[in-house]
């Protein structure tokens, strides 16, 4: 290696967001680790504040603050690194290198990037650069035009005639990309992808290829590996983070596998990776014709997958091979003997799939296509393909069993939903095969290569098997052992013998289980070794299969195993996060000298790595997997409360099968979870919360809200389409939304609650120890109740709430700890108007805000509630957040930008994807950071303000003041220039698209041409024009990417921010400075 | 039909049958590589031994025709027919999918008269095998006997003789070099890779003494069984070496195992082998590594070759050797196949080194 190198700095990636997600957690915490084996000194740049790669101990300097050449520039100076890895951070950190270079700032400050050198990477990232290098050695691309302008794109894409694909260069994840069949579809898209890049890509599409991936690894003795190769189940057309993935390729023969193999080999030695890799290509399922779609010269999503996949830790390698080590050098992180420089062979099936929350948002398209729209993933292993899909399938949390046995999709035109394919389609298949349709018209419609549809009729036959038997002794011993093969969930098979509907869902999966460990068919678990058992494994990855006889691990049955259940696919509301509960919850068991298991199969999270933990099952939540383990590791007990809602669910069915749960007993989770009873537990104890009853007919409905007035929040408890919950402010509104929405009916009663305007939401987030609270962080959130407390900006500690109100909260919580005798982590959400509290909601589980207040108290909350449920001595922190003299602030990260047609806008259900955390001297400076963090950007001039009601409008005019005073410009819609002039606020009035004033110009328009800087549009109510207006202007912010906040109070205090602060006056400190 | 597979240890794993249903005994061997199963099974080096596939999923893409080019060499396969004795998967596939496929692997195996079995726990099965050494088992079908299933002691059979070719063929005739290659079990890509670099291959049987031929170069192709049994071939090497017209020589796997016993070197019996696409091997002395193709049983002692020659490939996981070559005459060979067919193709360049020699 390089012994000049002592300090090396790691650029992160920043908030969650889609297309760049906790794959890079993984990766950065795997470079440090990597680094830190060396003796080397580390410096990371990273304001997600939740990742586990900003933990203590991960990074030796971690600083909360913007990946952005401006913020990166002055850590350098400060912390003056020999060395900077660009690799890791995604698209975020590369981008943010590029710019640094092509400044001469790295040779300003004598920085060398490790691994792979930047020229290459703008070899890859050039679009007409890269198939330039690539027609150097004869290697075929997709014959594509890089355009400057929308004009030379039209000619561009007559040339190579409809249908089209448009790319937008040095975009991450397909942003602003997509096909177009014809002029007018091009147009639409050329606007987008131009607002995103200077230049986009026109080529031919290939829609129907085949999709193949690999993943190199190079050193600079220019020795290369594949690592893994993957497939796409669906064709070209589809991005591959919306695709389902295999691993290994499954339809490929020996000369195809090897044949590609050899180019990706060919083009990474030419191109000059040092580190790692990914290969994309197009492949014609007619012969051995390819095209490279793309190289990405860094860690991505794929080589995340394909370490988990494989069990090669492509990004601790890669970072070894950066610092200058070769591939020989370096042993295998799994059998310890033998050489990192090999090629995994598996003996299992790996496959991925996305999870979408496309239900999350209104009006978007959920046509699935060029770019990404899914939110998280998951990976399924098994031992046949049915086995792994139905695994999956079951995974991504979605309410789904697997292939067969779900709800009935209501679909009209089948043929037409199998050739337009959304995030429903493999039901859709499912529902063609029932109708009779063939594989090969499947295919001829899906173009999915057929062997995979022959797989899926596979399990459908079974299914049809199992559906002509309506008793469990009529089923034989050999279809009840294929179904298992074929990753059938007891539910499943309970389901197609109608058990389910005789004796109730938990019944009959209770009785199929029963029957089936009477007659000894039960799963074994395997061991992901990288070498198919040709040598042995020193480490514990593990999943189960029921396609195998003997178990590959021992059970020691001594009672010192911890099962932590880990928190699943990410997905709106639940992400990085919980990894980082989950993983401290390891560390603490560890650290006990107790054995740490965990339960997950997140392929982007740390908690999934193998090095985490004594043993990792890499296997399904469902009630049934996890019973499978704790059957087999007899544990001390199980850790319920680390992995969000999840294993939270599972308490209750756990306890009734006698698993110690640790902790908050199941009862008392139970108490929380139940509205009813925990509504009952507070009347008991004299604490108030918002008036709520769930209702049944529209009457009751109507009796409940003259009782407490409007505004209200409706929550159907089963919904058809579109958002779940809504706030409601008269009856035309409440009408609308429960025809659209939902079905209100004895079985599906609609719960309504008073929904208190202008109240402040405050979050306690806390550990108790037998009902005793020892540690407590209390958070506000800078916007009013209404926005969900995950979409929120959340400062701790607080700076603006009474102390009156502060002591009323810590004393409701004491009383609720107390009543629901909570050990553990737990946190509780009010609701505050003067010095009225009410209690929203309770988790006995940890919180989203966890990492959060953990970092910025500089108190571990999940090592202290661990040790409580260990039932370990645990003495309270002796930091208080009353003497912080600094500020936290987290706040969110928006993928609007990727949800085409998605309203923007902010309300009571949760539609961030990420977040970001940074401290700093005061609310000013973090929420400046925080901000910058998660993509907003000083304006330079023009600000669009069109800002809602007449309150709002108020609330709003202190800030519109502000910005006039510092020399910006105001623009306003018709509503708010009125108010503005008024007030005496310079502003041009422009007009809304729906309406001509005068001459003022149309506020799309102003927009299109670049008028604005910044969007401030505050969303009256849901009147249907206001939606029609604001909904464009919000909209065409977010398709324009010019920087959108939809919050009064969050637009005030940011313009607050950046009229007070210039970016040189934002401290650059790090965590340990603070 | 149910049938069961029994190894000389007693462990027995039951499953299903697919391809022929006759009951054979053989070797049973384990292969870690992930597609390549039509390559494998016409390997005549897996002669006589029952083919354990790690990788689960066995069938997908199904077979291609089998067919051969003009000059008598196959299309798409290794030689002209199954030579392994057995195939034992995990999960058969009995849908195919792929444009260049003609029938199933069951329809293949069924004509050629080669049993199949399917729904075995591989996994475990390796580890018994890597735990205990290769050893000798028997498939048998359902309602079968096990005593009555014929078995031979893999060890005392000579497969070169069984499998090499009978009488001298030459390819790409008139060429201006001229290779003789030594069959021993050749895989057709040997000589695909030869014929494609312009040089005539006369292909003789393995124990034929070419020392009277007249040609530019010797190849010593692979080949099944115990080198031990080839001590004919290993005299009309150690001739070729004493020659005083010095010409190159390359061999590949058997073909290295008999050139190193030309050369006084010693063999053993490697526990388990290496039959995989995925073996590292480094260049000694260098930091050139190459992903190999592998599918030995036995290995060469470094330690006992002579001064004259050395190491010209190692093992980077367990350190045996793979390859030897003379100090200074222009003699190697590799335990690998560079020839890959299946498995990677990062060693071709060896082809390329002996043509250029030549």
């Amino acid at each position: 290696m390089n012994p000049t190198i002592n300090k090396v700095l790691l650029l992160g990636s920043g908030a969650l967001k889609i297309g760049e997600a906790g794959e890079f957690d993984y990766s950065g915490s795997q470079a440090l680790k990597a680094l830190r084996e060396e003796g080397i000194e580390t410096v990371l740049i990273n304001p997600n504040i939740a990742t586990v790669q900003t933990s203590e101990g991960v990074a030796d300097h971690i600083y909360f603050l913007p990946v952005t050449p401006f913020f990166v520039e002055k850590i350098i100076a400060k912390e003056r690194p020999q060395g900077i890895l660009l690799a890791f951070g995604g698209q975020t950190a590369l981008n943010c290198g590029v710019a640094l270079y092509e400044s001469g700032i790295f040779e300003k400050y004598g920085v060398k990037v490790l691994g792979t050198p930047v020229r290459a990477i703008m070899d890859t990232e050039d679009r007409d650069l890269f198939v330039r290098r690539l027609d150097e050695i004869n290697i075929n691309t997709i014959k594509s035009e890089a355009c400057e302008t929308p004009e030379a794109a039209r000619i561009a894409a007559k040339a190579l005639g409809f249908p089209v694909i448009v790319r937008a260069a040095y975009a991450l994840g397909g942003l602003g990309s997509g096909f177009a069949a014809d002029e007018t579809e091009l147009n639409a898209l050329l606007e987008k992808a131009f607002a995103f890049s200077p230049q986009v890509l026109v080529e031919k599409s290939l829609k129907g290829w085949k999709e193949i991936e690999y993943e190199v690894v190079r050193d600079r003795f220019d020795n290369c590996i594949t690592v893994c190769n993957m497939e796409n189940f669906d064709p070209l057309g589809i991005h591959t983070g919306e695709s389902i993935v295999i691993a290994p390729s499954q339809t490929l023969t020996n000369s195809e596998y090897h044949k590609l193999r050899e180019l990706a080999i060919r083009i990474v030695r030419h191109i000059g990776i040092v580190g790692e890799c990914n290969v994309q290509y197009a492949f014609d399922p007619q012969s051995e014709d390819y095209r490279v779609i793309e190289v990405n010269a860094r860690l991505s999503r794929s080589s995340a997958l394909a370490s988990k996949a494989t069990g090669y830790p492509l990004a601790f390698v890669a970072a070894k091979l950066g610092l200058g080590y070769g591939l020989f050098d370096l042993k295998n992180s799994v059998t310890r003997t033998t050489s990192a420089f090999f090629e995994p062979a598996l003996d299992y099936v790996v496959c991925k799939i996305p999870r979408w929350d496309l239900g999350k948002f209104r009006g978007v398209d959920r046509e699935i296509g060029s770019s990404m729209k899914s939110v998280g993933e998951v990976m399924a292993i098994g031992r046949t393909f049915e086995e792994a899909v139905q695994k999956g399938i079951r995974m991504i949390g979605q309410g789904l069993h697997g292939f067969v046995g779900n709800r009935e999709l209501k679909i009209d035109d089948i043929e037409n939903a199998l050739a337009s394919p959304t995030d429903k389609r493999l039901l859709v298949i499912e529902k063609a095969f029932f109708g009779g349709m063939s594989v090969e018209r499947i295919h001829e419609l899906t173009k999915i290569d057929k062997w995979f549809l022959y797989k899926l009729e596979n399990i459908f036959k079974t299914n049809a098997q199992l559906r002509q038997i309506s008793r469990l002794d009529q089923l034989n011993d050999a279809l009840l052992r294929r179904a298992k093969e074929q990753g059938f969930t007891d539910f499943q098979i309970a389901r197609a013998l109608r058990l389910d509907t005789m004796l109730g869902a938990t019944q009959g999966g209770n009785m199929v289980r029963a029957e089936r460990k009477r007659r000894g068919i039960l799963p074994v678990v395997k061991r992901i070794d990288t070498l198919a058992a040709e040598y042995p494994a020193k480490t514990n990855y593990l999943y189960l299969t029921y396609c195998g006889t003997i178990h590959d691990v021992r059970f020691e049955g001594d009672h010192r195993s911890v099962v932590v259940l880990g928190s699943g696919a990410y997905r709106i509301g639940s992400s990085v996060e919980f990894d980082w509960c989950g993983v401290q919850a390891l560390n603490t068991i560890r650290s006990e000298g107790l054995r740490s298991v965990m339960i997950n199969y997140n392929p982007e999270t740390v908690s999934t790595d193998y090095d985490m933990c004594d043993r990792l099952y890499f296997d399904e939540l469902t009630f049934e997997r996890v019973m499978d383990i704790i059957e087999l590791e007899t544990p001390r007990g199980v850790i319920v409360s680390t992995g969000g809602q999840i294993p939270n669910n599972l308490a209750m069915r756990l306890d009734a099968e006698q698993v110690p749960i640790l902790g908050t007993a199941a009862r008392y989770i139970d108490n929380a979870e139940d509205r009813e009873k925990f509504s009952e537990m507070l009347r008991r104890i004299g604490v108030d919360q918002p008036a709520w009853s769930a209702l049944t007919t529209m009457d009751d409905i109507r009796g409940f809200i003259d009782q407490v007035g409007f505004p209200v929040l409706v929550r159907p408890s089963y919904v058809l389409s579109g958002a779940a919950m809504n706030v409601c402010s008269n009856w035309e509104e409440l009408e609308r939304f429960l025809r659209l929405a939902s079905d209100v009916s004895k079985e599906h009663p609609v719960v309504v609650s008073q929904f208190i305007e202008h109240a402040k939401e405050i979050e306690m987030d806390a550990v108790a120890k037998d009902g005793e609270v020892i540690a407590y962080a209390i958070s506000e959130h800078i916007e009013f109740a209404g926005v969900h407390s995950g979409d929120a900006t959340i400062q701790f500690p607080p700076q603006k709430l009474y102390v009156e109100t502060v002591r009323r909260i810590k004393k409701i919580s004491r009383q609720i700890a107390h009543e629901l005798c909570i050990s553990g982590p737990f946190n509780i959400q009010f609701l505050a108007r003067e010095n009225d509290i009410k209690v929203i909601e309770c988790n006995l589980r940890a919180s989203r805000s966890f990492p959060f207040v953990s970092k910025v108290l500089k108190v571990n909350f999940i090592e202290l509630a661990t040790r409580v449920m260990l039932g370990l001595p645990v003495e309270p922190p002796a930091a208080s957040q009353f003497d912080l003299d600094y500020v936290g602030i987290k706040a969110s990260q928006f993928s609007f930008n990727r949800l085409q047609n998605a309203d923007p806008v902010l309300g009571v259900d949760m539609s961030s994807t990420g977040e970001v955390g940074c401290i700093g001297d005061d609310t000013s400076d973090a929420l400046l950071k925080a901000l910058l963090s998660v993509g907003h950007r000083i304006p330079e001039k023009n600000i669009l303000l069109s800002s809602g009601n007449a309150l709002q409008k108020a609330d709003l005019l202190p800030a519109a003041r502000m910005l006039v005073e510092h020399g910006y410009h105001i623009f306003a819609t018709p509503g708010t220039s009125r108010y503005l002039s008024g007030n005496g606020v310079d502003n041009t009035l422009v007009s809304w698209p729906s309406d001509t004033e005068g001459d003022a110009e149309d506020v799309l328009q102003l927009m299109h041409r670049g008028g604005v800087d910044f969007v401030v549009n505050v969303p009256k109510d849901l009147t249907p024009r206001e939606l029609t207006n604001g909904y464009k202007v919000r909209r065409t912010a977010v398709d324009l990417n010019i920087p959108l906040i939809t919050n009064a109070r969050l637009a005030s205090a940011f313009i607050a921010a950046f009229c007070t602060l210039t970016p040189d006056d934002i401290e650059v400190k790090s965590w340990e400075e603070y | 039909m149910q049938a069961t597979l029994i190894l000389e240890d007693g462990t027995t794993f039951v499953g299903q049958s697919f391809g022929a249903p006759v009951s054979v005994a053989g070797e049973v061997v384990f292969n870690t590589a992930m597609t390549g199963y039509v390559e494998s099974l016409t390997d005549p080096s897996y002669a006589g031994q029952l083919m354990t596939l790690t990788y689960p999923l066995v069938g997908n893409y199904g077979v291609p025709p089998f067919t051969f080019r003009q000059d008598g060499l196959a299309d798409f396969m290794e030689s002209d027919r199954i030579y392994a004795s057995a195939l034992i998967v995990s999960d058969y596939s009995e849908d195919y999918s792929h444009w260049n496929a003609v029938e199933s692997l069951d329809t293949w195996m069924k004509r050629e008269g080669i049993p199949g079995i399917t729904g075995i726990d591989t996994r475990a099965l390796t580890k018994v095998l890597r735990r205990h050494g290769v050893m000798m088992g028997k498939i048998v079908i359902e309602g079968e006997r096990p005593e009555d299933v014929k078995e031979e002691n893999y060890g005392e059979v000579n497969y070169v003789e069984r499998v090499s070719c009978r009488e001298v063929i030459r390819y790409n005739e008139n060429a201006d070099k001229r290779v003789v290659l030594v069959d021993c079990g050749v895989k057709h890509n040997i000589l695909r890779s030869l014929v494609s670099r312009g040089v005539e291959v006369v292909r003789v049987p393995w124990d034929y003494d070419f020392n009277t031929m007249e040609f530019d170069g010797l190849f010593l192709a692979n080949g099944p069984g115990d080198p031990d049994r080839c001590g004919r071939a290993v005299r009309n090497i150690q001739k070729f070496l004493a020659n005083d017209k010095v010409r190159p020589l390359m061999g590949i796997c058997m073909g290295n195992q008999l050139l190193a016993k030309a050369a006084g070197a010693t063999i053993y019996k490697l526990k388990y082998g290496h039959r995989s696409h995925n073996q590292p091997v480094r260049q000694v002395g260098t930091n050139r590594c190459f992903i190999t193709s592998q599918n030995h049983g036995f290995a060469v002692n470094a330690e006992s070759l002579s001064a004259e020659w050395q190491p010209y490939f190692e093992n980077m996981n367990d350190g045996s050797n793979e390859g030897i070559r003379h100090t200074s005459r222009p003699w190697c060979s590799a335990q690998f196949h560079p020839e890959a067919c299946g498995g990677p193709t990062d060693t071709t360049f060896l082809f390329d080194d002996f043509v250029h020699l030549l």
